[in-house]
């Protein structure tokens, strides 16, 4: 008995802090629709700035704790609020969590470019504790406590009396409680909106800040994957309480934690359950509570009542183009590509060749992107775990079996697709944001759980795979996957223009209208999940193939498949050139920054603060920038009539063509 | 065939029943719960007890897409289009929605763009509901009264026995209704299609339907033929007592 209270009392702290950010998220999520996942990022920062001054700046506690938890972490808060989210006060909140994913991306890898952090790059151990006396211990009766517990507990009890204490007794609490009903209501009544909302960005953000500085100790170490785990527990907290009460979150958060205290001092030390379960518990909680949890059973997202003021975003032109500007954009893509690959297969070297390689694989696999996220308006976090099984499978299977490899990629590709639409059975009953949590969570269960295992990823070493026969060199390698492609490409174009994609674009524009005509939104949703898993699955079983091996660190983990969604949905999720230009965009930047001399975190900043675009321009930024200059020339030849020549000129001009990047480099190698 | 829908709480024993090809009206002043029992109907609610009967089969239970196919089609009070789409489209994927099941790889990996059926029907109802000149154009162009239509004609494509309409008045002036009954008529006219109207607007109402149902506070106070109905006392009382 005593026993399991010593574990409970442990597992307090982690509690703590879980929910000190799951009260950060309900709060933004409440007053500004954001779910806000770059909290993770911002808890990061406020435990990096505390971590400097403190340990390598000689600052006494107290400033160090004030300037980072009262005047950064505020301040981040505050300029996220007016530089971005203020703007995006009508954008649906699927398109405000796609911001915040890049945010949460790209906000770290800023802080470790900054001049006075670059010891960020390497590992960080004890990072120093808020108690003045880190090494004294507390007895409580029996227990005892350290004092960075103490200290976590007693801080965190004081910001929930504050909280509580600003909700009931302050002007601004009743303000802020107004504003969650709607912004626009709260407006008409005479106050600023704009002031409150801010008010709550810079409290919420100073709540992760605070969860940050705590945090760090109670790992020893300052690293980026235990703020991962804090902010799925923290997510997991804020679902348990509907994403809307600020104290079930708060009990939700201190449950979790006990809750992992207890397993932790229950399974035996060493067993596969204690080291997968253990670190995994928010995962899987999150994971469950999604599905099961009857509070989130049938939750809408929070929309303004007044939110129909707004003008409807502007619709995709669906104005016919003229036939000539057609077919010379289609031709001057097609040479673009043909002089492409001429360049890359007889002109450069094979290093290059290696990574116009890389492009093509990327490309299939971000079809599955444009699949679930262009098609049918979903956002899957998962895509990367979807294109892990392919790969896993494709290697095992070809090991084993002794299997030839073109069949097991098939095979894994059929197993990814199995387990999508696994996935998606439970999952459909979730849209939008929770969905996109779900595949989330998902994502980090597969990755701590299933990849560790011998028979999923090999173990230590990544299985190995051997290239098919006649495919041996790298240039037929090529060839093998720019075949894929382009029957990867011809199938989603057939999906798309399909009654499945008019299922699928219906169902995006209204669901409540969709069954009302006999769409079964449930199989539609099934189908594009499976399709989308599948080609994942395939590009997977592809780049193992090319590799050599199915190297999950190197290519799949979480992170990346966040990287990918942000990278597609930024540079266009609707269309097939979309993710062609994706594709080339991720094989060809590293190497570009590393021309230039820079660092390649610099590609998780550009993407992430691309993905800040999603919410403005949801058919992607380069899409819309080509539908634009598009129309200009076409009224502008419609209403000049130029001669032909002028024309050509125009459209060359005027067409963002991804080609040329693909041809720009290896030109540029030489 | 007949319809009959019984005994919904929040709803007190409204049991309502439309025949084939008739043109019915609802109406009740606000709150009276007209749009819970169309809810109910449709199966976007679930009724905690009574039963929905259509053409002789119990749909008590049934999904909302699979009572679509089976021969309901509606509209909605506030709009519910497919942004992104031209008005054609709507029509079109209502088409291919009502052909409906078991055709796994054919619909996933349809080749043809609309048949030449497909596309004759469309037009017709198009000239039908006299939309054929904003056929390709995006349907956020259209006005509400347009739009509305469009709803319509979608709803129509899918060939339903029942058509229901949930205020299709709201948002719109005097002519741009009577002209809204105008096209009413002649699509029950030409298709014999059963309509159910639920309004609030009273005028409408009369000009259309030939029977009606009163709801106030979840029961139904009256029912009968359309003139009768308006005669009577508790309904004068009730409702249009604060109108007339």
């Amino acid at each position: 008995m005593s026993d399991l209270l010593n574990y409970v009392i442990l597992g307090i702290p982690f509690g703590c802090v879980f929910a000190l950010l799951a009260v950060g998220l309900v709060l933004t999520y409440k007053t500004s629709g954001v779910f806000n996942l770059a909290f993770g990022a911002q808890a990061f920062v406020s435990a990096a700035v505390f971590y400097n001054t403190v340990t390598n700046h000689d600052w006494p506690l107290l400033p160090a704790f004030i300037l980072s938890v009262f005047i950064v972490a505020p301040l981040v808060g505050l300029i996220l609020d007016r530089a971005l989210y203020r703007h995006l006060r009508t954008a649906p909140a699927i398109a405000k969590l796609v911001t915040s994913i890049g945010l949460l991306i790209a906000i770290p890898e800023i802080v470790k470019l900054l001049p006075d952090f670059d010891f960020l790059q390497s590992s960080v151990f004890n990072p120093p504790t808020i108690w003045p006396n880190p090494f004294a211990y507390y007895h409580f009766g029996d227990y005892v406590l350290d004092g960075n517990q103490v200290a976590t507990i007693v801080s965190t009890g004081a910001a929930v009396l504050f909280l509580t204490a600003l909700f009931r007794y302050t002007t601004i609490g009743l303000q802020m409680r107004a504003v969650v009903e709607s912004p626009r209501m709260t407006e008409l009544a005479g106050i600023n909106a704009d002031r409150v909302s801010a008010f709550s960005w810079m409290l919420s953000s100073a709540f992760a800040g605070l969860a940050g500085v705590l945090l760090a100790p109670l790992f020893a170490q300052l690293a980026a994957p235990n703020f991962t785990i804090l902010l799925i527990a923290a997510i997991a907290a804020a679902a348990f309480g509907r994403l809307t009460s600020i104290p079930l979150a708060f009990l939700g958060g201190i449950l979790l934690g006990v809750a992992q205290g207890v397993l932790g001092g229950y399974l035996p030390a060493d067993s596969v359950l204690s080291n997968g379960l253990r670190p995994s518990l928010p995962f899987v909680v999150l994971f469950l509570l999604l599905l099961f949890w009857p509070g989130l059973r049938h939750r809408r997202e929070i929309v303004d009542p007044l939110s129909g003021v707004d003008p409807p975003p502007p619709g995709l032109s669906a104005e016919k183009r003229m036939r000539l500007l057609t077919y010379t954009t289609w031709g001057l893509g097609v040479i673009v590509i043909a002089a492409g690959l001429y360049v890359s297969l007889f002109v450069v070297s094979n290093f290059w060749l290696l990574i116009v390689t890389r492009a093509v694989i990327f490309s299939l696999i971000f079809l599955s992107i444009t699949v679930i996220t262009g098609m049918a308006g979903q956002i899957s976090l998962c895509q990367a775990s979807f294109a892990a099984v392919g790969s896993f499978g494709t290697a095992q299977l070809a090991q084993r079996f002794d299997m030839p490899v073109l069949l097991t990629m098939v095979i894994g590709a059929a197993m990814a697709a199995i387990v999508g639409a696994l996935l998606a059975i439970p999952a459909l009953r979730l849209g939008g944001i929770f969905l996109a949590l779900a595949t989330l969570a998902f994502a980090l269960m597969f990755e701590s759980i299933f990849v560790p295992l011998d028979w999923v990823s090999g173990g230590v070493l990544p299985t190995k795979v051997p290239r098919p026969p006649l495919f041996e060199s790298d240039r037929a390698f090529l060839f093998l996957a720019l075949g894929l492609l382009v029957v990867i490409s011809i199938l989603v174009i057939l999906v798309r223009k399909g009654t499945t994609g008019r299922y699928l674009d219906a169902l995006r524009g209204s669901e409540t209208a969709a069954t009302s005509i006999g769409i079964n939104p449930a199989r539609a949703r099934v189908i594009a999940f499976a399709l989308s898993a599948g080609i994942a699955g395939l590009g997977g079983g592809l780049l193992a193939i090319q590799e050599n091996q199915a190297n999950y660190t190197a290519n799949y983990s979480v992170l990346f498949g966040l990287l990918w969604l942000v990278i597609v949905v930024t540079i266009g999720a609707r269309t097939v050139e979309g993710a062609v230009q994706a594709g080339l965009a991720l094989a060809f930047l590293p190497e570009i920054l590393k021309a230039l001399g820079l660092s390649p975190a610099y590609q998780f900043i550009l993407f992430g603060l691309g993905a800040v675009t999603y919410a403005k321009h949801p058919e992607g930024v380069l899409e819309y920038n080509k539908r634009k200059s598009l129309e200009t020339v076409q009224r502008f030849l419609t209403r000049g009539r130029q001669p032909p020549d002028g024309e050509s000129g125009g459209v060359v001009r005027a067409r963002p063509q991804p080609a040329p990047v693909a041809a720009a480099n290896p030109a540029g190698d030489r | 065939m007949c319809k009959r829908f019984s005994g919904i709480t929040a709803l007190e024993d409204v049991t309502l029943n439309v025949e084939p090809g008739e043109p019915v009206g609802l109406i009740g002043p606000n709150g009276a719960g007209k749009t819970t029992f169309f809810n109910c109907l449709l199966g976007l609610l679930r009724a905690d007890n009574g039963r929905v009967l259509f053409d002789g089969r119990d749909i008590t239970r049934m999904p909302v897409y699979k009572r679509a196919r089976l021969g309901f089609g509606r509209t909605f009070q506030r709009v519910e289009l497919f942004t992104g789409m031209t008005v054609r489209d709507h029509l079109l994927v209502a088409e291919r929605a009502r052909l409906g099941t078991g055709r796994f790889w054919k619909d996933v990996l349809n080749l043809a763009g609309p048949t030449k059926d497909e596309n004759q029907r469309a037009n017709h109802t198009l000239e039908l509901l006299g939309l054929i000149d904003v056929a390709d154009k995006p349907i956020e162009s259209l006005s509400l009264g347009r739009a509305r239509l469009v709803e319509m004609g979608r709803a129509l494509m899918t060939e339903p026995m029942l058509l229901l309409l949930d205020e299709p008045s709201s948002g719109l002036d005097q002519s741009e209704t009577m002209e809204l009954v105008g096209t009413l008529q002649e699509v029950q006219r030409e298709r014999g299609t059963a309509i159910l109207l639920v309004e609030h607007d009273v005028e409408m109402v009369q000009a259309f339907a030939s029977r009606l149902y009163v709801l106030d506070f979840g029961v139904i106070i009256a029912s009968g033929a359309t003139g009768e109905v308006m005669d009577d006392e508790a309904v004068r009382k009730a409702y249009l007592g604060e109108l007339v």
